[in-house]
C-alpha cells in the first residue's frame, strides 16, 4: 500500500465541481459517467460470452426465410410500391430487437436474487443511471440483431440503402428501441419479482406488441380497434421509422421526426417510472 | 497471505466519535415488527457485531442503515449523514458486502474491481493503483485475470470484500461474511477482515450467526432477538453475564431462547443454501 494519511484514506467523493461551470453540469456529467459505467459491465459480460448472440440470429432468420418467402407468393398484403420482403425486413429487424429486448430484464431478478442489485443500489450512483446503463447495453445487443439482419437482407436481394445517413438512423432507432423496451422488461421484472412469472409474462406481452403493429402488415388492413391500439404501440413508430431509413423506396407513414419523438418521449417515460420502482426490488 | 507485507500506515483510532448510531429505528413488515426500536452506537475504529438466529432481524438493520431500505419509524446516521434524508452523502461513505454473491461471475475479478472504482467515481490516474492494492491486499493477484465464476467460496468473498473498499469507506457493512464456507477459508476471510480493520481503521458492523465469528473478531457485539437487543457488551462482558466459563455459544442460547426455533422460514432456508451452494 502507498503511504497515505488518515485523512486521504477516507475520503468521501471525488470532486469534479472544482469549477462554478463544473458545479453546475457535474450531476449531468457524472449522470452519463454512470450509465457509461453501468453499460460498460453489461458490454463486458457479453464480451465474455456472445453465444446468445449467435442463436438469437435463428429467429429472423426463420421469419425472413420462410414467413417472408411464402407471403411474398401470394401477394397479399398491400405494400405499396415496394416488394414484400422489402415491406418486411425492417419489421423483422424491429421485432428481433423486441424479443432480445423483453427478456433483458430478468437478469435484474438473477442480480436480485444474488446482491449484486444491493451492492449496486448501496452506491452512490444514480437510480435513474443505473436503468439508463442497462437500456444502452441492451442496444448493443439489438445492434448485433441489425447486423444479422442485414446479413440475411443481403442473401435475399431486398433493397437495403446502403448510404452511411441511412445505416447510421438505423443504428440510432435500433438502440433507441432496444432501450425502450429492455426498460419496460426491467419494470415488468420490478413488479413481477420471479423469473417463472417473468416467463410467463414475457410471452404474454411479445406477441400482442409484434402482432398489434405495422411490422409485417400495414395497419390500414386491420379492423379499426387493431389499428387503434397499434397507434399507441410504440413498436409501430420503431417499424416506421425502419422502413423509412432502411429500404430503398419504403415510406414513413408519420415521419422520422415523429417517431423519433415518440420512442424518445416513451423510453424517458419508462426509465423515470423504472428508476421508481427499480429499488424496490431488493425490499 | 502470509507472504502479503503490509505496513500498518493507520493504526486504529477507537473511541473518537460515534460514526454510527440509530435512536428507536423500526421496521415493521404488516403486522410483524422486524426491528423494534433499535438503539446502537458505534465509535470510530470498532468492530461491532450483530448477531442472533435467522429472522432476528440483523439483514433489515443492514439495509437500513445502507439506504435500500426505508424505515417505519426512527432514525439513523451513519458518518454524520441521516440515512433517509441524505441517502446518496451515506452511499459515498460506506463500503457494503451483502450476504448474498454480489460479484460478477461472468466477468473476471479486476474488470468487477474496475467497474466499481468507475462507479465510485476514483480519478483515473489512482483507479489502477487502487486497483493493484485492493487485490493484493486480499490476496487476490495471481487470480485477478480468471473468470470469477472459476473462484472458490472463500476467494469470491474476499473479492466482495475488495470490491467494496476502492473508495475507501469511513464504515463498513458485512452481512454474513462467511456463511456458507469452509471452515478455511472462513479464517482466511477472518484474517483479512482484521487486516483490513487493522491497517485502515475503517469502522466495521458485521451481522452473523456464528458465536465463534463474533468472539473472533468483534469489540463489542449486541446480541438481537425478535428485533430487538437482547444484550450488548464485550464478547469478555457478555460472557461473564452468563456465568463463569461461559462460551459466546450459552450467551447466545442464554439470550435467544434457542430451544424455541424461530425464524429460519422456507424463503430464508432456500436463500442461505442458495447462496452456500454457489459461494461453496
Amino acid at each position: 500500500m502507498k503511504s497515505q494519511g488518515q485523512d486521504t484514506w477516507h475520503e468521501d467523493s471525488v470532486s469534479l465541481t472544482a469549477t462554478p461551470l463544473g458545479k453546475l453540469f457535474a450531476p449531468i456529467f457524472n449522470f452519463i459517467i454512470d450509465t457509461a459505467t453501468v453499460a460498460e459491465l453489461e458490454a463486458r459480460k457479453l464480451h465474455h460470452d456472445p453465444t446468445e448472440l449467435l442463436t438469437r440470429a435463428v429467429q429472423p432468420a426463420l421469419w425472413l426465410l420462410i414467413f417472408g418467402e411464402v407471403l411474398s407468393q401470394i401477394r397479399a398484403i398491400p405494400t405499396g410500391k415496394i416488394s414484400y420482403m422489402d415491406f418486411m425486413t425492417p419489421g423483422i429487424l424491429a421485432q428481433s430487437v423486441l424479443f432480445i429486448a423483453i427478456f433483458s430484464g430478468i437478469a435484474v431478478i438473477w442480480e436480485r436474487d444474488l446482491g449484486i442489485l444491493h451492492k449496486m443500489l448501496a452506491s452512490p450512483a444514480p437510480r435513474a443511471a443505473l436503468i439508463s446503463g442497462k437500456a444502452l447495453s441492451a442496444g448493443e445487443r439489438g445492434l448485433s440483431q441489425a447486423a444479422i439482419v442485414y446479413l440475411l437482407a443481403l442473401c435475399l436481394a431486398v433493397d437495403i440503402k446502403w448510404s452511411l445517413p441511412a445505416i447510421v438512423g438505423v443504428v440510432f432507432v435500433v438502440i433507441l428501441g432496444s432501450a425502450l423496451f429492455s426498460t419496460f422488461s426491467l419494470i415488468v421484472s420490478c413488479l413481477v419479482r420471479t423469473r417463472e412469472r417473468f416467463m410467463g409474462v414475457g410471452q404474454l406481452l411479445t406477441m400482442p406488441f409484434f402482432f398489434a403493429s405495422n411490422a409485417i402488415y400495414p395497419i390500414s388492413i386491420m379492423p379499426r380497434w387493431l389499428q387503434a391500439i397499434s397507434r399507441v404501440n410504440p413498436l409501430t413508430y420503431e417499424v416506421d421509422a425502419l422502413r423509412g431509413l432502411m429500404v430503398i423506396g419504403g415510406v414513413s407513414v408519420y415521419g422520422i421526426p415523429v417517431d423519433v419523438g415518440v420512442l424518445l418521449a416513451s423510453t424517458a417515460v419508462l426509465v423515470i417510472i423504472a428508476s421508481r420502482l427499480y429499488p424496490r426490488v431488493v425490499v | 497471505m502470509s507472504s502479503l507485507k503490509i505496513e500498518l500506515v493507520n493504526p486504529p483510532r477507537t473511541g473518537v466519535e460515534t460514526v454510527l448510531e440509530t435512536k428507536a429505528l423500526t421496521k415493521r413488515f404488516g403486522t410483524l415488527t422486524a426491528v423494534d426500536q433499535l438503539n446502537i452506537s458505534v465509535r470510530s475504529g470498532e468492530m461491532f457485531g450483530l448477531v442472533g438466529p435467522n429472522g432476528a432481524g440483523k439483514t433489515t438493520v443492514i439495509k437500513m442503515l445502507t439506504t435500500l431500505m426505508a424505515s417505519t419509524s426512527g432514525e439513523a446516521w451513519v458518518a454524520g449523514y441521516d440515512v433517509a434524508h441524505q441517502a446518496s452523502q451515506v452511499r459515498r461513505t460506506i463500503g457494503y458486502v451483502p450476504q448474498s454473491l454480489s460479484a460478477d461471475g461472468s466477468l473476471t475479478g479486476r474488470e468487477n474491481l474496475l467497474i466499481f472504482a468507475k462507479l465510485y467515481h476514483i480519478p483515473r490516474r489512482d483507479r489502477e493503483g487502487r486497483i493493484r492494492d485492493a487485490l493484493s491486499f486480499m490476496g487476490l493477484t495471481d487470480v485477478a485475470d480468471k473468470m470469477v465464476r472459476e473462484y472458490s467460496g472463500g476467494m469470491i468473498r474476499r473479492l466482495e470484500i475488495a470490491q467494496s473498499m476502492l473508495h475507501r469507506p469511513r464504515v463498513f457493512f458485512l452481512d454474513e461474511p462467511t456463511v456458507g464456507l469452509d471452515p478455511i477459508a472462513r479464517r482466511a476471510v477472518w484474517e483479512h477482515i482484521r487486516r483490513f480493520r487493522a491497517n485502515y481503521g475503517t469502522t466495521i458492523l458485521l451481522t452473523t450467526h456464528y458465536m465463534e465469528e463474533a468472539d473472533e473478531l468483534c469489540n463489542r457485539v449486541a446480541i438481537m432477538h425478535l428485533g430487538k437487543i437482547a444484550a450488548i457488551g464485550t464478547p469478555a462482558q457478555l460472557k461473564a453475564s452468563v456465568g463463569d466459563g461461559a462460551t459466546l455459544d450459552d450467551v447466545f442460547v442464554h439470550y435467544s431462547g434457542y430451544e424455541i426455533e424461530l425464524g429460519g422460514n422456507y424463503h430464508e432456508v432456500s436463500r442461505t443454501r442458495h447462496v452456500a451452494r454457489r459461494l461453496g
